[in-house]
């Protein structure tokens, strides 16, 4: 396959940044997106040129870091796939690609197609944990838990934090994310000490960070790699409501 | 800030708000469209000028009618305000847009949708509304009592053709704003579940079509007659 790309490049986050225009040749249809990015990277290490700057570490869709959003869509034209686990028979001979970074003041562009996300990593920082005693390992299935109420946490705790949801959004709300993280300990047994104070906190960081506010278009959802749904938002209010209410944080 | 005031200022506390005074409104358009129905009785605008004195001559109904302008304006500023996040949260656009595709349309353009409707309601108040209150109606006499003729001015403005035109228009973009706002308002107070949530889906579809056509009917009725 042969595909024309036009990526975003950006020196660092104070430059204006514009779009450039690349060929790549040769393009297996087995390839994945990551690694056609790489056969790029490399031509243009040849001819000494900076390559293509973007984010990615397990390649096996579970890590979260890989992120573009591919001709409009964030990890590209596929349902439920990360961009690392996209493949190049995705795409056609001779088709013109969109590569941009997420867009969000919440994640400022380091460089090229690599933003910032550590706004996640402060909302998690603010609530998203569970205090555990030291000390011998508990038996398993010690604590009896429901298997639906396991398997609505487990559908929550899929969430990588790759940060779709906030790409897709037309109001760059960060919703989905903080509402998986707040539904997952929520939902069980073990994050129920910690349960008022964190989604309290969890939501005062999300406003703190700059992302948007939630208008329930359900973009995230459908963009999500990992399909997380809009019940899930719909617990973090319940929760946020019933803690405002009922904390003892004043 | 105290406890509630900081709650309600906050992302999810400025949407609750959204959500309660959008559902008041949202029931207000039932009890409006029951009232304005009877401008098609077909009584000449009998049972439609007793309604209307009798509307504005109960005091509870003056009560939630206060209550009602204070939820609109709450509903607009707070509408603007979320915009404005909404519009910094994303300083710089896509070049390229294609994921949103499973989005109602409706849903991404709740504030232009706004916009209209709020345009919709000032010239409603200033056309309608501030006639009734001002005292201006020629009087109308059904058993030996004395009414205010609030349908010939109904029946004037939608005899014209623009006026009628306008309002039909406005009704479609109410509705598409309800198709967006009745089920979304469940969704903010935190009301989703397998159980009822489709049929909320469902019956705000129904809702917001059976109020915007039951409201666009009244000025193409009435035009058509003359």
């Amino acid at each position: 396959m042969n595909l024309k790309l036009k990526i975003w490049r950006q020196k660092n986050a104070n430059d204006k940044g514009a779009f450039e225009s690349y060929d790549v040749s040769d393009v297996s249809p087995d390839m994945s997106f990551l690694e056609m990015l790489d056969v790029l990277n490399e031509d243009l290490s040849r001819d000494g040129k900076d390559p293509v700057h973007f984010d990615h570490d397990c390649r096996e869709g579970i890590c979260g870091m890989c992120s573009l959003y591919i001709n409009g869509k964030p990890h590209g034209p596929k349902d439920a796939v990360t961009t690392c686990q996209l493949h190049m028979r995705s795409f056609k001979d001779g088709d013109i690609i969109v590569i941009e970074p997420w867009r969000a003041s919440a994640f400022p562009v380091h460089k090229d197609l690599v933003v910032d996300r550590s706004s996640f990593d402060r909302i998690i920082q603010a609530g998203g944990y569970v205090n555990v005693n030291t000390g011998g390992v508990p038996d398993a299935n010690e604590i009896a838990i429901p298997k639906t109420i396991a398997d609505q946490a487990m559908d929550a705790a899929q969430c990588i934090g790759c940060g779709a949801c906030v790409a897709a959004c037309k109001n760059a709300s960060a919703m989905l994310f903080t509402a998986a993280k707040v539904s997952q300990l929520a939902l069980l047994p073990q994050g129920q000490t910690e349960r008022h104070t964190r989604v309290e906190r969890m939501v005062a960081q999300m406003e703190e960070e700059g992302f948007g506010n939630c208008t329930n278009t359900g973009a995230c959802s459908a963009v999500c790699p990992k399909e997380i749904g809009q019940e899930h938002i719909a617990r973090l209010n319940r929760e946020y409501i019933g803690a405002k209410a009922a904390s003892d944080n004043v | 800030m105290s406890w509630f005031t900081q709650s309600i200022s906050g992302t999810i506390g400025k949407k609750l708000l959204m959500s309660l005074t959008g559902l008041f409104l949202i029931l207000f358009l039932v009890i409006h469209l029951a009232g304005n129905l009877q401008l098609l009785a077909g009584d000449g605008g009998k049972a439609f000028n007793i309604y209307a004195y009798n509307m504005a001559h109960n005091p509870l109904i003056k009560f939630v009618s206060y209550g009602n302008f204070f939820f609109i304006l709450v509903h607009i500023i707070d509408g603007i305000i979320l915009t404005r996040q909404n519009k910094s949260a994303r300083k710089v656009k896509y070049a390229v847009s294609t994921n949103d595709s499973k989005s109602s349309w409706a849903s991404k353009n709740m504030a232009l949708l706004g916009i209209i409707i709020l345009v919709f309601i000032i010239a409603h108040l200033a056309g309608f509304w501030y006639k009734f209150k001002n005292g201006s109606l020629a009087d109308v006499v059904y058993d030996g009592v004395t009414y205010p003729n609030g349908y010939e001015v109904v029946s004037f403005a939608f005899s014209q053709p623009l006026y009628a035109g306008f309002y039909v228009i406005c009704m479609v973009f109410l509705g598409f704003h309800l198709s967006h706002g009745f089920s979304s308002a469940f969704q903010t107070l935190g009301l989703n579940h397998k159980k009822y949530t489709p049929f909320i889906k469902k019956l705000g579809v129904l809702y917001s079509i059976l109020v915007a056509a039951g409201f666009a009917i009244i000025p193409i009725v009435m035009y058509l007659k003359g």
